[in-house]
C-alpha cells in the first residue's frame, strides 16, 4: 500500500498545501527525507510568494499534483549538513530557489545551466530522484542537495532577500545573457510587480536608463521616485507610447497574462530585443513584419543556474538590492493569494514561516 | 504643378517594364534617369532577377506601391560612366545593385554599415529618392546609383546566376552571420525551398553546417538532397517525422511568407536555439511562450543586409562557387513568369535577360 505524505520519509514536516484546483491552502502534515551525505537540512525562516505559486495551486498550467506545498523563494538556517557537504555548516544563512535537482552530467549541467537540463527537478509540484513528491517552502523545514543551495550574504536581510531566489535571478539571468549590461543603454520594463520592481533596481545597478511600462498610471511616482526608474509610460496611452517608438535597446516583459506584443516591438530600436519572462496560459500573437524590418527578436529566459543565482545574490548584496516586501503570517496566505490575483501588493508577499507556522 | 512626367523629369532616357495598376501586368515604359552625379555610377543593366517581392509589389499586396512601378532589385550590369568623386568603380566594371539605393548616411545604423535598418532607407524601386523623385528598379536598360550602394560582382561569378544573390543571397547570408548560425558543425534547418531557401542551403553548407530542409512538399526531397546538397529533409505536415526531429536543430531560417504555425518549428530547436524569419507573413503568428522560456529560445527577424555585408556575401559566394539556380527569360516573358512564380513553378529564380531582350 502506498505510503502517505506523513509516513513516506523519516523527518516530520509541517506546511500548508493546496488540495485541489480551488487553490485554497490549509495545514498539511508530511515528511522530509533523511539528510543524505550531499544534503543540508534547512529550518525555513521566510518564503516569498511568487506569482507562479498562484498559477500552480490553481492548476492554471495544467500539470498540478495535489496536495501541493508551493514556495520556491526560501531562506533559512542550516540545521544539519551531510558528511560530503563542505560549502555549508550549521548556522549558515542559506536559500533555495526554483530547483532542487538535475541530472548533473549533461552539457547544460556541466556549464552551470542546470535550469536548462532536460531532467531539472522543480522545488515543488515535481518528483525527486527517489520517486517521491517534492514539497516547497511554505513549510517548516526542507532537505536539499548542497548543489542547489546558495548562501545568503551577511549584508542581506532574510525577509527582503527571499524573493531574489526566484524574482531576482529571473531578471538578472536574461540581462546578462542578452547583453543588457552596457551602461547608458535604454531598457524598458513591462509590469511593475514582483519581477518588474526587482528588475528596475538591478538594471539601475548596471547603469542602464530604465523606463517602466505599466497599465497603472498610479504606479508612476513609485517607479520614478522610489525605485529610481528614469521614465514611465502608461501602456494604455497611445500617444505617449507612440512618442517612445524606436527608443529602447531592450525590453523585459514580466507580464504573465495574454497581452499585445505589437506596441512593445515598436518601442524597440532596430536590432532591439524583447525578452519575455511571464508565462501566460495561452499563446501570444507575434507580428512578423516588425521583427523582419527591424531585425528584432523575442526571446525567453527561465530562472538561472546555481552559479548565476549565487552571483546574483552577491551582486545584489554589493548594491544593496532587496525586494520590497509585505511580511505576512502563514494563516493569512489565502488572503494574500486573493490580493496577489488583483496585483494588490508592493511588491512581494513574504511568509514569516519561523514565527507563524504552527500546527 | 501637374504630376511629374517620368519621361521628362531627368535628362537620361531610359526604357523598362512597369506595372500600371494593381493588376500587376507589366508593359513597356519610357522614363528617364538622373544625370550621373559626382558620386554616382551609371551602368548598363545586363540581367535582373525576379524576386517574389516584385510580385507582391506590382500587385500592391503590401499597400505601399505607387504606379507606374518598375520593379527589380537583383540587378547586375557593366559600368558605363562614373562621377568625378567615384573611387571604387571605373567604366567596364561588373557591378550589382540590390534592394536599397540610399539612406541617411549619418544615423547609428548607417555608421555601423547596416544601412538596411536606417529609418530613412530608400528602396531601389517604389521609393522616393533624396531629390523627391520616384525610384525605378532593374527591369530597365540603365541604372544610375550612388557608389555607396553599388557592389562589385566578382569575376568568378557568372553575371546571370549572380543576380539573385543581390537580394536572395544577402537575405540568407546576413542572418546566418548575425545570429551566429555560421559555425561549422551546427545543425541548421531551412524552411521553404524556393528562391531564398535554395540559396540558403548553399551558403549554410559552405559555412560547414549540417542542413535539414523543411518543406510542405515531399516531392522536393530529391532536389534538396541531390541537387542542393542538403543532408536531410523533413516534411512539415508529417507529425511523426517532426516529432522525431524535436530538439535537434541549433537554428532555423524560415523563408516562408505565407501564414504558418511556428510552434512546431520552435519544437525542432535545441535549447538556446534560434528561429529566424526572413519571409514576412501579413498576419501575426501564434507564439507559444512556454517553449521559448523553458529552452531560452529566440524568434527573430532579418531583412536583407548592409552594403559592406552584401559585398562580403558576394566575395564569399565567389570563393565557394555559390550562385542561384536560374531560368533566364526574355523581357516579353515577364508576365508569364510572374504567373508561374505565383504558383511556385520555377527552379528557383527567373532572371530577365535585359541586355539582349529589353528594347524600346
Amino acid at each position: 500500500m502506498a505510503k502517505s505524505p506523513e509516513t513516506e520519509h523519516p523527518q516530520k514536516a509541517f506546511g500548508w498545501a493546496a488540495r485541489d484546483s480551488s487553490g485554497v491552502l490549509s495545514p498539511f502534515n508530511f515528511s522530509r527525507r533523511e539528510n543524505g551525505d550531499e544534503d543540508v537540512t534547512i529550518k525555513i525562516h521566510f518564503c516569498g510568494i511568487c506569482h507562479s505559486d498562484l498559477h500552480a495551486i490553481k492548476n492554471e498550467w495544467g500539470f498540478a499534483h495535489y496536495p501541493m506545498v508551493p514556495g520556491h523563494e526560501i531562506v533559512g538556517i542550516v540545521m544539519k549538513s551531510g558528511k560530503n557537504v563542505e560549502k555549508f555548516r550549521e548556522g549558515d544563512r542559506v536559500g533555495v530557489g526554483v530547483m532542487v535537482g538535475s541530472c548533473m552530467s549533461c552539457d547544460y549541467c556541466n556549464q552551470d545551466l542546470e535550469n536548462y537540463c532536460p531532467k531539472m527537478i522543480f522545488t515543488y509540484n515535481s518528483v525527486y530522484h527517489d520517486g517521491t513528491a517534492n514539497y516547497g517552502g511554505y513549510s517548516d523545514m526542507i532537505v536539499v542537495d548542497q548543489h542547489f543551495v546558495v548562501r545568503i550574504p551577511d549584508a542581506m536581510p532574510f525577509d527582503a532577500g527571499a524573493p531574489l531566489l526566484c524574482a531576482g535571478v529571473t531578471v538578472y539571468s536574461p540581462m546578462k545573457y542578452y547583453g543588457m549590461t552596457e551602461p547608458g543603454k535604454h531598457l524598458g520594463i513591462v509590469g511593475l510587480g514582483g519581477l518588474g520592481h526587482v528588475a528596475v533596481k538591478i538594471a539601475k545597478a548596471f547603469g542602464l536608463k530604465v523606463t517602466v511600462i505599466s497599465h497603472s498610471p498610479g504606479k508612476e511616482t513609485e517607479a520614478v521616485d522610489r525605485l529610481g526608474a528614469d521614465g514611465f509610460l502608461v501602456s494604455s496611452d497611445p500617444l505617449k507610447i507612440k512618442a517612445a517608438f524606436g527608443s529602447m535597446d531592450y525590453i523585459i516583459d514580466t507580464v504573465s497574462s495574454v497581452h499585445a506584443l505589437t506596441p512593445l516591438l515598436a518601442l524597440l530600436k532596430p536590432n532591439g530585443k524583447l525578452i519575455t519572462l511571464g508565462l501566460p496560459d495561452k499563446p501570444l500573437e507575434l507580428p512578423i513584419f516588425p521583427l523582419v524590418l527591424g531585425r528584432k527578436l523575442v526571446g525567453g529566459s527561465d530562472i538561472g543556474g546555481m552559479k548565476e543565482t549565487q552571483e546574483m545574490l552577491d551582486f545584489c548584496a554589493k548594491h544593496n538590492i532587496t525586494a520590497d516586501v509585505e511580511v505576512i503570517p502563514m494563516d493569512q496566505v489565502n488572503v494574500a493569494m486573493a490580493r496577489l490575483a488583483k496585483s494588490d501588493v508592493r511588491y512581494r508577499f513574504v511568509i514569516d514561516v519561523a514565527n507563524s507556522l504552527s500546527k | 504643378m501637374v504630376g511629374n512626367q517620368p519621361e521628362k523629369e531627368h535628362p537620361v532616357p531610359a526604357f523598362g517594364l512597369a506595372a500600371r495598376d494593381q493588376s500587376g501586368v507589366l508593359s513597356p515604359f519610357n522614363f528617364s534617369r538622373r544625370a550621373t552625379g559626382e558620386k554616382d555610377v551609371k551602368f548598363k543593366v545586363i540581367y535582373c532577377g525576379i524576386c517574389h517581392s516584385d510580385l507582391h509589389m506590382i500587385k500592391n499586396e503590401w499597400g505601399t506601391s505607387t504606379y507606374p512601378l518598375v520593379p527589380g532589385h537583383e540587378i547586375v550590369g557593366e559600368v558605363t560612366e562614373v562621377g568625378s568623386q567615384v573611387e571604387k568603380f571605373k567604366v567596364g566594371d561588373r557591378v550589382g545593385v540590390g534592394c536599397i539605393v540610399g539612406s541617411c548616411r549619418s544615423c547609428d545604423n548607417c555608421s555601423n554599415s547596416i544601412e538596411n535598418y536606417c529609418p530613412k532607407m530608400i528602396l531601389t524601386y517604389a521609393g522616393t529618392y533624396h531629390d523627391g523623385t520616384v525610384t525605378y528598379g532593374g527591369y530597365s536598360d540603365v541604372m544610375v546609383c550612388d557608389e555607396h550602394f553599388v557592389v562589385r560582382v566578382p569575376d568568378a561569378l557568372p553575371l546571370d546566376a549572380a543576380a539573385p544573390l543581390l537580394c536572395a543571397g544577402i537575405t540568407l547570408y546576413s542572418p546566418l552571420r548575425y545570429y551566429g548560425l555560421d559555425k561549422p558543425g551546427i545543425h541548421l534547418g531551412i524552411v521553404g525551398l524556393g528562391g531564398l531557401g535554395h540559396v540558403g542551403v548553399k551558403f549554410a553548407k559552405a559555412m560547414g553546417a549540417k542542413v535539414t530542409v523543411i518543406s510542405t512538399s515531399p516531392a522536393k526531397k530529391q532536389e534538396a538532397i541531390e541537387r542542393h546538397g542538403a543532408d536531410s529533409f523533413l516534411v512539415s505536415r508529417d507529425q511523426e517525422q517532426m516529432k522525431a526531429a524535436m530538439g535537434t536543430l541549433d537554428g532555423i531560417i524560415d523563408t516562408v511568407s505565407a501564414v504558418h504555425p511556428i510552434m512546431p518549428l520552435i519544437g525542432l530547436l535545441k535549447t538556446h536555439g534560434k528561429l529566424v524569419l526572413v519571409g514576412a507573413p501579413e498576419k501575426p503568428l501564434e507564439l507559444p511562450v512556454f517553449p521559448l522560456l523553458m529552452g531560452r529560445k529566440i524568434v527573430g527577424g532579418s531583412c536583407i543586409g548592409g552594403m559592406k555585408e552584401t559585398q562580403e556575401m558576394l566575395d564569399f559566394a565567389a570563393k565557394h562557387n555559390i550562385t542561384a539556380d536560374i531560368e533566364v527569360i526574355p523581357a516579353d516573358y515577364v508576365n508569364t513568369a510572374m504567373q508561374r512564380l505565383e504558383k511556385g513553378d520555377v527552379k528557383y529564380r527567373f532572371v530577365i535577360d535585359v541586355a539582349k531582350t529589353m528594347q524600346a
